[in-house]
């Protein structure tokens, strides 16, 4: 039995200016998935994540969310079952760790109002979850980028949402950060059904966590499965454009790039 | 809790300036029932002098702290505010405008000179935002203070024009107006300034929440829930309105909304909810104490409020540029 469906695209494009970023392309997201998408660069996968996250809009096609058109949910209603984390995370302004989670809450609260005590508890449940709670107090533009990246997720999680989309949330990460950010959000896809979509670069951590990967090339969906149906030689050396050798460990996929030299 | 220290150096500047100035005065004569109110000299210089100078004053000063909180968290750049961005020098054209056309008139209740001048200061934030505004929506600082600089000569060298194509005493009127001042005022002014500032004031606190996400990224707001381009909208019309109001009567002075947004977030941190309450209570105190300054340092001359925050403003602008450029 498939797991009902929870976003579904059809026949999306979005042209940036003159150059077209996603061409025709469908899909549709279904409850619970952990979705890596994966890609060369420029191929699209931000700009999907910032369409499917209702923050750009595409120039065709439709997107719905549990059947009905995102166009047409309310912005803040859409933002209690959906939210999305940016790739960096650049602050101008000195806010607090704890200030930057309870911002997550902004969806449910109405103007001139401040943070119930519900609102702090759940902000402090999300905090828990990414064992950010210990620097709650310091300021956000003082901490470590894989700290920063974790408050992001924590603040995304104080949103309540059923779906999360993360723009490369390990890139600039060492190892142990990339596997623990990746470990939360495994954890909270287990533990609390929640929907993932991943941009991201590095294969094998994606073919790892991920139990389905979405390959785009220049716009449009070149394959779409679990990661030992996506992760072929052949394939993956037509889009990325160069030869990579393929093993297999416990039944995991781990890609190389071959360097001869 | 921090705020009620804000309103207690309020409360405190509000009391005390009254009674600073050139010329002494005495309460008890001020207030005695003995002398008639048209032979009352102290009485006059304190309600007819002195009160409405600093009631302007603290409008004025929380005006422009206001509006330079909004447009630092609306354009993600603590350097902005309305006289580095050319905002008040484009009200200020918007103004003179009004004057050399002698549109000494008022339009539902409200002068055209402030009118004119706000949408002088609308123009101006709009051609800084649409200059500046990167594909990504930033607003990085050197191109930001180019713009201002830019906006800044041009609306300069259009109010130096019509200046110059002016007669006598509109030039005078022109001359005496820019170099911004609160010494001539009356309670009629102000009756008419402040309802469009609280008003404008209450309209930023509103969206003050929206507008907080907004200064940590557009795109993060946006998902959010916040409609970035309504709440930028909104915010950029009210802070030039405020902006316009104040400068239509007290000429453009400088560096308030820059030195007051950035002396109080070191206080109460960079929420707006927060912020923009600091800011109308020490943007007033700071403008009254520094128009106090002004009226009694050289006494009996006084010299306009403009020169002392710009005296104030300038090594503050330097030593902030100096901190943000990285190591």
């Amino acid at each position: 039995m498939t797991p009902p469906t929870l976003m579904k695209l059809e026949n999306i494009s979005f042209t940036y200016e003159t150059s077209p970023v996603l061409e025709n392309l469908s899909m549709s997201i279904e409850e619970q998935d952990f979705v890596g998408l994966i890609g060369p660069n420029g191929s699209g996968k931000s700009t999907l994540l910032k369409i499917m996250g209702g923050i750009l809009k595409s120039d065709t096609g439709s997107i719905r969310f549990k059947e009905s058109p995102v166009s047409k949910i309310n912005k803040k209603l859409f933002a209690q079952s959906v939210s999305w984390i940016p790739q960096d995370h650049p602050m101008v302004f000195p806010f607090k760790v704890s200030e930057i989670v309870l911002m997550g809450r902004h969806p449910y609260l109405s103007p001139l109002s401040f943070e119930s005590k519900e609102d702090f508890e759940i902000s402090q449940r999300a905090m828990e979850t990414t064992m950010t709670a210990q620097f709650s107090d310091r300021y956000f533009n003082e901490i470590s980028g894989g700290e920063k990246q974790r408050v992001m997720i924590a603040s995304a999680l104080a949103q309540n949402p059923e779906m999360m989309l993360l723009d490369e949330p390990t890139a600039a990460l060492d190892l142990k950060y990339q596997v623990q950010i990746l470990s939360i959000l495994k954890n909270l896809n287990a533990e609390h059904k929640m929907t993932l979509i991943l941009a991201m670069h590095d294969l094998n951590l994606a073919s790892r966590f991920c139990n389905r990967l979405i390959l785009l090339n220049e716009g449009q969906i070149v394959r779409d499965g679990p990661p030992q149906r996506v992760l072929k030689k052949d394939i993956l050396e037509q889009v990325y454009g160069v030869e990579v050798d393929l093993d297999s460990k416990d039944g995991n996929i781990r890609v190389h790039p071959a360097i001869r030299s | 809790m921090t705020l009620s220290l804000f309103f207690l150096i309020f409360i405190v500047t509000l009391g005390v300036t009254p009674l600073i100035g050139s010329s002494k005065i005495s309460l008890a004569r001020a207030f005695s029932d003995s002398i008639s109110t048209s032979n009352n000299v102290d009485a006059n210089i304190l309600f007819q002098v002195r009160f409405p100078r600093i009631l302007l004053g603290a409008l004025t000063g929380a005006a422009l702290s206001v509006a330079g909180a909004i447009f630092q968290a609306l354009l993600r750049n603590d350097l902005a505010a309305p006289f580095t961005l050319g905002v008040s020098s484009g009200a200020a054209l918007g103004a003179v405008i009004a004057i050399a056309l002698n549109l000494n008139i008022y339009l539902l209740g409200l002068p055209v000179v402030s009118l004119f001048s706000f949408l002088g200061s609308l123009g101006a934030i709009m051609l800084v935002f649409s200059l500046v505004r990167t594909r990504h929506g930033e607003f990085p600082t050197g191109v930001l203070l180019l713009a201002g600089v830019t906006a800044n000569f041009f609306f300069a060298a259009m109010v130096m024009f019509i200046h110059y194509i002016a007669d006598f005493s509109q030039s005078f009127r022109i001359i005496r107006w820019l170099m911004g001042g609160l010494d001539i005022t009356d309670y009629k002014t102000i009756v008419s300034i402040s309802p469009i500032v609280f008003l404008g004031i209450f309209i930023l606190l509103f969206i003050s929440r929206d507008m907080n996400l907004i200064s940590t990224g557009v795109h993060s707001a946006s998902s959010r829930g916040v409609n970035v381009a309504r709440i930028q909208k909104v915010g950029f019309i009210t802070a030039s309105l405020i902006t316009g109001t104040v400068v239509a009567t007290c000429g453009p002075i400088g560096f308030v909304g820059l030195i007051v947004p950035h002396t109080v977030r070191l206080f109460v941190g960079p929420d707006l909810r927060i912020l923009i309450p600091a800011c109308m209570l020490f943007g007033a105190s700071f403008l009254v104490a520094c128009d106090t300054l002004a009226r009694t340092v050289l006494a009996p001359t006084e010299i306009p409020v403009g020169i002392i925050t710009a005296m104030i403003g300038g090594p503050f602008f330097v030593w902030l540029l100096k901190r943000k450029r990285p190591a």
